[in-house]
Order: structure tokens, then sequence, then C-alpha cells
């Protein structure tokens, strides 16, 4: 770990949806901390919960129906202020100054994230002169330079672009671009390369780690592509059902997955040169209603005992800075080999 | 921003059986479920049920024969039918017109005596005759006097009983939308379905006509080919040859939204499945992409008939559509053209009253309908 | 931009030939017409004077020829403003419309100002604030205007205006107004009848309207970009007007192709309810009596009206959504 002050502090954050079909808990008892400098990827199937747990961070939950129940959002300001996310107003005056200057975001689809009317250069702007006290030539200035340190060019000529005539590669700089436009501390970063081609995915990847060492901010990666929360990430959290079921260092989670599920996943990635056959995990998520009080991976688990039905699993610390939410780490973390 | 809760995928046995296409009925079934939710909609149902059985009834729940006058009750304010006096609850009973001569100007006057009161009589043996859903003639009303005449809502200006004739007005008024949507429906389907099947050239042609037939102004069009109907004419043949002019312009809405429909259905796997079986069009349009489009039609219809019904009355109005002897609550509504008369006898405007619910019901029934059909909308 | 324009002008000249020979069907649709009784009128006076102008008014009008020169001879004057003859007032039709089109215009763009005014904005509360109180009571209200016909509106607020405030509300000023130079106290009698017509127009286009914008919004305000202003500290009140509702709009510029044809058609049968200096009390009555050259040329206006106002519109939405512009 190259820093261990905290900058975020998620702690038992319960988020719900009020659906008519009843409560869907899509983030339930999360718990993880974020460092400042480091990279943070979160990973789990469509439907796990990472998306929205990013969500109420901004405390951007959708509403009317989603709510943050319970839990706390801690963050740790430069000045030594500790901010309880979840305790604020959604649109209040303090969560906006949050997102002005703290935090930063940017999404899936890069054609759709931006605004189709206005040009590239003013939403830029706009985020620059929310966080910043300078008037608009300055900010324009600054917009200038923020489009070139993502690599678009020429920048004096793509500022006045409408996101439509750019390519969704440049889009996603473009984006990248409003959201460092405040400096932020942490970025968040919600499946910023699904939608891309592989190649354009490496560059905007290689992007992401350059800028992170020039303005120091932690990212929160969230995908559900092992591979490329492997490449980016320094510490890892896997997700599944609206619980954290892994957290790892990301040699510890790949060379030694303590979770079930975590070794599912990745014995279903393909990769060249590997002999053994891919082995899907059986059978498919389960909708997050009405779940019973057990450990939800237990109907696809090959390793399923009687108490993983009966009882919800606690998180066993299983090595440094590693910990898992699975029975089979009851006695002091040692697993029962096959 | 995607809303995880809802994009977990389901595989167990019983959803796999409804994910597939054959699932025609538990599509209406739950097409139903949402439309029960939708409040004003029942409401609207409730209504059109009860609109639509006294018009079939009028002859029945009427006291009188719609065109008959009692020319020395003109202008009579409506009546109530009490069941509370004095005493409290009571026998129905009505306070009776009385006639009494002015001794200055000499004319007899009617008015409703309030200190009288005369039992309504149920199941009524009345002087009209008239043919009980055509299938017999009989006299017997639902309720009337011997001692007086009882108008629920008043007289008009020849002395002509206004709930009788409203009532027998919704014949014709609430029919007229449906005839002309039939009309409007099978020129929609057909014009649309191919338009949306064949594509290119005739599809072109076909949107070129829609789009041109929708900006043309109904009423002026409709005023026009209104005044174009012969003078001799019967009631019936104007009354059908209004559900044309009507359907001219309303088949156009159901040929867009038909063709938008097929045209995304024609993508689909099941389609081009039966096409590859070697279906013929005929066969793929009538047999796979209507029935599929069947929800999206009825919203249509259901919104389509308030516009005929608007059109008919607004016609009538204006003495270009049914005419008298024709009883529609377009033709009683002439009576109320001048505001002068409505001011002095607002009850010339209950027939008003029973286009606006007509039109209000059918509108809800339609919109809980829309959200039924698309119920992710 | 230009040579967009001028593709979407050029379009419409064969649409304004195929609505005259429409409005020329229309009016030689009835058997008999005005020209008949009033030729029967001169000729039964029988001077000589009077035989010459039967004679010319056959030839014009080409009386008794087949009738698609009865139509040629009917339009080819329109390019020098000769729409023929109104035989009922025995003058040209060009000066009624002249007179009363005017009119006509300013009342139909009051009411779709009046339409978009009202419904953008409940439109965009009843997205942002689905399912409230407030948004099923705006509803309601919405369906109400549009379940209640026009005529029977107009009859109802006159009503209202008579027996409750003793004011007479129809036509568009007092009759001693009628004939004078316009002035303030003229413009001011005019204000206070005018927003009769266009409430009662308005209304019925209005709940199309909500529901478009309010569905649009809610389209809007689910894109990610929405999400993305919000995650940048943007004001809730500037992601919905100035990022959500800028872009829902642009869809119900283009609603001006139903929405006119409806305001049209609506001005229509309140001018005649309201007896207003409109185009549609003198079409009632043009087809009434069948002065056909009259009722031809009303028609063939009031299409031509709703052309350019989505021609205009057409303009309009290219000017506000760039990604039309660029198509």
């Amino acid at each position: 770990m190259k820093n261990k002050d905290k900058l975020l502090e998620v702690k038992n954050l319960r988020t719900y949806f009020d659906t008519r079909r009843g409560l869907a808990k899509a983030v339930d008892g999360v718990s993880f901390d974020i460092y400042k400098g480091e990279t943070l990827g979160i990973v789990g199937e469509s439907g796990c919960g990472k998306s929205i747990t990013s969500l109420s961070i901004l405390n951007l939950v959708p509403q009317p129906k989603g709510k943050i129940y319970g839990g706390e959002i801690l963050l740790h300001r430069d000045n030594d202020e500790v901010i309880d996310i979840a305790k604020l107003k959604r649109t209040g005056k303090k969560m906006k100054d949050i997102r002005r200057k703290d935090t930063a975001m940017i999404f899936q689809d890069p054609m759709s994230s931006l605004s189709p009317v206005y040009t590239v250069g003013s939403q830029i702007m706009e985020g620059i002169m929310l966080s910043h006290d300078v008037n608009k030539s300055e900010a324009r200035k600054r917009a200038i330079e923020m489009l070139r340190k993502v690599g678009i060019s020429p920048a004096e000529q793509r500022i006045n672009d409408y996101p439509y005539q750019l390519s969704g590669g440049m889009n996603q700089r473009a984006m990248i671009a409003v959201a460092l436009s405040s400096n932020p501390s942490l970025l968040i970063a919600d499946e910023p390369t699904t939608a891309l081609d592989v190649t354009v995915e490496a560059q905007i990847l290689e992007l992401m780690e350059d800028l992170q060492q020039e303005y120091k901010m932690s990212i929160m990666f969230i995908s559900h592509d092992l591979d490329v929360i492997g490449e980016i990430s320094d510490r890892v959290v896997v997700m599944y059902t609206g619980k954290v079921v892994e957290v790892a260092e990301v040699e510890d989670l790949f060379y030694n997955p303590s979770h079930p599920y975590t070794q599912g996943l990745l014995q279903s990635i393909p990769k060249i040169g590997r002999k053994k056959e891919l082995e899907p995990i059986s059978g498919s998520v389960p909708q997050i209603y009405n779940l019973p009080d057990a450990c939800h991976f237990a109907p696809r688990c090959p390793y399923k005992m009687d108490i993983c039905t009966k009882k919800e699993p606690p998180v066993f610390d299983v090595g440094e800075g590693h910990q898992s939410k699975c029975w089979l780490y009851e006695e002091g973390g040692k697993r029962n080999e096959r | 921003m995607k809303n995880n809760s809802s994009d977990s995928k389901i595989t167990k046995d019983e959803d796999i059986v409804m994910s597939n296409p054959f699932k025609a009925k538990s599509h209406w079934q739950l097409m139903w479920e949402e439309f029960k939710n939708h409040k004003l909609a029942m409401g609207g149902i409730i209504v059109l049920i009860l609109l639509y059985v006294s018009a079939l009834f009028a002859g029945f729940l009427t006291p009188y024969n719609p065109n008959e006058r009692f020319s020395e009750f003109p202008n009579i304010a409506p009546m109530q039918i009490k069941i509370f006096d004095d005493n409290g609850l009571t026998a129905p009973y009505v306070h009776p017109i009385v006639g009494q001569r002015n001794m200055e100007t000499l004319a007899m006057e009617y008015t409703v005596d309030q200190s009288q009161q005369i039992p309504v009589n149920f199941l009524y043996k009345s002087d009209d005759a008239y043919n009980f859903l055509g299938l017999f003639k009989t006299n017997l009303k639902l309720f009337g006097s011997d001692e007086t005449q009882i108008f629920l809502f008043g007289t008009d200006g020849l002395g002509r009983d206004i709930f009788t004739r409203t009532i027998h007005g919704a014949r014709l008024s609430l029919t007229v939308g449906l005839v002309g949507i039939a009309v409007s429906l099978i020129l929609g389907l057909f014009f649309g379905g191919i338009s949306g099947y064949l594509g290119g050239m005739v599809d072109n042609f076909i949107q070129r006509v829609i789009e041109f037939t929708l900006a043309i102004p109904k009423i002026p069009l409709w005023m026009g080919l209104g005044a174009a109907l012969p003078q001799d004419w019967s009631v019936i043949q104007v009354y059908f040859a209004i559900t044309v002019i009507l359907s001219l312009t309303g088949w156009v809405s159901m040929a867009r939204v038909l063709r938008g429909q097929i045209l995304s259905l024609k993508e689909e796997d099941f389609v081009k499945a039966a096409r590859a079986a070697g279906a013929k069009s005929g066969r793929i349009i009538s047999k796979h992409l209507i029935p599929n489009c069947m929800s999206y039609i009825l919203v249509n219809l259901t919104l389509a008939i308030p516009g005929m019904i608007i059109g008919e009355t607004a016609l009538s109005f204006l003495g270009l559509g049914l005419k008298a002897p024709a009883v529609s609550w377009g033709v009683l509504l002439q009576e109320a053209q001048n505001v002068r008369a409505v001011a002095q006898y607002p009850w010339y405007f209950i027939p008003g009253v029973f286009v606006i619910v007509a039109v209000l019901a059918f509108n809800f029934v339609g919109d809980g309908l829309r959200d039924a059909a698309d119920p992710y909308h | 931009m230009l040579n967009f324009i001028l593709r979407r002008t050029l379009i419409i000249i064969p649409m304004i030939i195929l609505i005259s020979m429409i409005s020329f069907l229309i009016i030689t649709l009835p058997p008999g017409s005005y020209i008949d009784s009033y030729l029967a009128n001169l000729q039964q006076m029988g001077g000589e004077i009077e035989q010459s102008r039967a004679d010319t008014i056959k030839e014009r009008y080409g009386l008794n020829d087949p009738i698609y020169l009865q139509y040629w001879k009917w339009v080819k004057g329109f390019p020098r403003g000769d729409f023929g003859m109104a035989f009922s007032e025995e003058r040209p039709v060009i000066n009624i419309i002249q007179e009363r089109i005017g009119y006509t215009i300013l009342i139909s763009t009051l009411t779709l100002l009046f339409t978009w005014i009202l419904s953008i904005p409940i439109g965009i509360y009843s997205a942002v604030k689905q399912y409230s109180f407030g948004d099923y009571v705006f509803t309601f209200f919405g369906f109400l205007g549009v379940s209640i016909p026009n005529f029977l509106l107009a009859i109802i607020i006159m009503f209202v205006g008579l027996r409750f405030f003793g004011i007479n509300l129809s036509g568009l000023m007092p009759v001693q107004y009628m004939g004078e130079p316009w002035g303030l106290s003229k413009i001011l009698a005019v204000l206070q009848r005018i927003w009769v017509p266009v409430v009662v127009v308005g209304t019925a286009g209005m709940a199309g309207l909500i529901r478009i914008m309010r569905a649009e919004m809610l389209d809007q305000l689910r894109q990610p970009y929405i999400q993305m202003a919000r995650s940048k500290g943007v004001d809730e009140i500037k992601v919905i007007i100035k990022y959500a509702a800028r872009i829902a709009v642009n869809p119900l510029i283009s609603t001006i192709g139903w929405l006119l044809p409806q305001i049209i058609s609506g001005g229509t049968i309140a001018g005649i309810v309201l007896g207003l200096p409109t185009l549609g009390p003198k079409l009632y009555n043009a087809l009434k009596i069948q002065d056909m050259y009259l009722a031809g040329t009303i028609i063939f206006f009031n299409i031509v009206l709703i052309l350019i106002g989505t021609l205009l519109s057409d303009i309009l939405l290219a000017l506000v959504d760039p990604r039309i512009r660029y198509d």
C-alpha cells in the first residue's frame, strides 16, 4: 500500500429500492475503505450493486424509489474534516460542495453522458467554474489545457465541438476531462471502458493511470471485467447480490482467491494458452427480492455446507488485508481443501 | 445510469416459460392486471357501460317519445324526484306542474307547485308505445305519472322533454364513433399494414399521403364535406355519410401506429423465422404482425373514439351534420347556440354535459389501456 | 442551413397545388352553387347588361366547361391574387381574406404560445414530481381540456361571463369599436376578449403537449448526462432546466405539425360560436349558401397557413438542435 491514509470509509451501507415487486436490497451492508492515491477496483456481475454503491457515495441514488436506508459514508477532507455523506441532504449545499470539489464521476456510455446540445468545451468550463473561482476566459484556457491533457487535439478547435462530432473514445476522453476539471480527490469510474473497443480501452486505462499520478487522486474503478480490474487496481472489492464477499490486494486476489465466487469468476475468464476448459459458474445471479438470511451464493457454490443455507456468513480475515465472507474460513482462515 | 436492481436476469424454470413468444394470453392478462389498478380508467369503463346500456334501453328508461311536444310546457326547469319530505323518508314523489292564468297578460303560466306531492309510478304504462330492443312493441316505462308530466332535465322551447331526448340522443352520438372507428380501422389496417410491411416506394407514397392528411384541419374539411351532403338524404344516409367523413381523417393515426409497430416487429426473430419457413406476406401480416400489434391498436381505437364523438357533435351543432327529426347530442345542442338562451335556460346545456362525460370516460379508458399496454413507460 | 431552408421551402410548392385541388374538389362536390341562383337572378332581370355580365361570369369560371377546366380557370388567377368572386357579397374573395386572415393568424399564434407557455412548465413539473398530487391534478385538468369540445367550452365561458359577470364576451371587440381606427382603448378592448378564443382552442391541445413534455422530461432525466451533470455539482434546478428541459422541448417544436391543424380547426368553430372576425365564420356562411370560391379559398388558406407554420417549426427545430443541422 502506497499510503495508509483513508480518503473514504464506507460502513455498513444499505441502499434499497422500494419497487412494486418489493424492497430491492441493491446494496446491503457494504463496508470498504478507499485510501489516498490508490485505485480500488469493484468487481461483480451486473446487478450486484456496484453501480448503486458508487451512486450512493455521490448521494445520487435514482429517485424516488431508491434511498440510502442506513450506514455511513465518511469522507476525509484535507483539512481533517470528516463528513458523513449518507447523512447529507441529496440536493443540499454541503453535498453539492463535495460533488464540486472532492468527487467526480465518469460513466459507461460516453455518447450519452455528455449533453448533446452543449459543446464539449462549455461542459468542461462549467465544471471548472463550479469548482474554482475563475472567470469565463480563464475557465476556457483551463478547459483547453484539460483537453490537451486527455489527448484531444487540436484542443483549441475541439473545444467548440459537440459530443456527436467526436468518436466514442474521444468522448470518453472528453468526459474524463469534464470529471477532472474540478481536480477531485476521488474519481469514481463506473465501467468507463465497457462501451469502447479493446484498443481504445487500453488507451483510456493508460490515460487514467497517468492522470492519477499527476492529480494524486484516488480512483474507485467499477467493472465486471476482471482483466481490466487486474490491470488498473491496487486493491479489489468483489461484490455479489449487494454484499461484499471478498476484499484483497490485487495480486492476492488473483493468485490466492478465497471466496468460491471469486474463484468461479477467475475460472471463467478466457486466457490464451490456457489448457483447462473454461468453467462457468453454474446457475445465475438470483433476484434481489426477499433473499433469505443466508449465503446468497450457496445455491451456486461447489463447497456448499449445511450452515451456508441457514445463516449468513460474517466476514473472516483470511490474510493481511484480505477478507472473505464465507463459512469456509470459520476456523482461523483455514480453507478446506477439495 | 442503469438501475442495477432491474437488470438482474432470471432463469428459474417458471420464468423461462414466461419469456418465450407464445404468451398472447398472459400478455392480455398482464394488461388487465395493470388496467385494473388505473382508477380513472375503471371509473371510465363504468360510466361508458352505464351510457351505452341507457342508450340501448332508452325507450324503457325515458318517459316520452323524443319528438313529443308538450306545447303548453315550454322551457320548464328540471324537476327532481324526491324521497324526503318534511316527515322524512317517503315514497318517491315530484312536485307537479300546475297551470295558472296570469291575470295581467291573460296567458297561461306553468310553474312547479312546491306544495303538492305527486307520487311517481314505477313500471308505468304510458301512451307512448316503443319497440323494445327491436323485439316487440310495449308501452311499459320505468317511471311516469298520470297526474303530472315529469321532466327530469326540463323541456326545450318546443316543450320536448330534454331527458328523453338526451338519452335517445346517445344512440346516434355514441355509435357514430364506433362505426366511424370501424371504418378507420379497416382503412388504417390496410394502409398501415402494407406501408409498414412492403416498405420502399409504397411506404413512401402512403407516408406522404398520411403527412398531408395530418396537415389538413379537421373541422373546415368536415364542414366542407358535411355541407356537401344532399339535403334530402334520410337520417340513416346522413349518419353513415358522417361516419365516412370522420373516418377520412381518422384512419391516418391508426395507419401510423400500425406502420411503426410493424417496422419494429418485422425485425423480430419470429417474423424472420416465419418468412424463412416460406410463409406468404399476407399470412405473415395477419397471423404474426397484427396480433402482436393488437394492444396498440386497441389503445389507439379507444383514444380515437372521443374525437369522432366530438366531430359528430360539432357538425350537427353547426347544422352541417345530423338534422332534426334525428336526435343526437349535437342536434340537441343547437338549442344552446344562442348564449342568451343558455343563460336563461341553463338546462339546455345538459346534453353538453353528457358529451363531456362520455368523451372524458373514453379518454380515461384509453389512457389506462395505454399505460397497461406499455407498463414500462 | 440555407440549403436546408431552401429544400424545405421547395417541397411546399407541390403541396400547395395539391391543396388547391382538394379545396376545389370539396366545393364542387355539392350539387348546385350560389352562382346558379346569382346567375338566375341576373337573367331574371333580363336586361342586356345583366345578360352580358352573366355570360362574362360563365366564361370566367368556365361554368359550361368540364371540371378540370373549371379548376384551371379558378387557380390560374392565384398568382395574381385573384381567387374568384364571393358572389354572396359581390366582391372579390381576396378582399375578405385580407380583412380576416390577420385575426386568424393572430389568434392562432397567441393560442400556440398560450399552449406552450403553460404546458412546458406543467410538463416539467409533472415529470420531476412524478406521481405527486400536483401531477395527478394537472393530468386531470389536461384530460378535461381535451374532453370539452371547443364549441361547448366557448359556450360555457360566454355563459359564465353573461350570467355571473353580466359581460358579453362574443366578438373580438364591443360594437362601438368596429370600424374605428386602432388606438390604446381599442387594443385594450380587444385584449379583454381575445383570451376567450385563445383559452377555448388552447385547452384542447394542452393535454397532448403536457403528456409529451412530461414523457420527454422523464426520458431525459433518466439519461446518463443528467447524473454526470449532478456529479459535477450543478444545481438541481439547473440540471432540470439547462440540461433535461433544454433537450426535452425539442420534440415539442415538431408537435407544431399536428398542433397547428388542431388550432386552425378549433379556431374555426370557436370563431363561429364566438362571432369573431376570423376566417371561420365566413367559411361557415359560405358553405351554408354554397358560395363556392369563397369557401374554397378559405379552406385553401387554412391549410397553407398550416404548411407555412410547419415549415417555420422545421427551421426552428434545426436552429435549436445542432444534431439536425449537421444531418
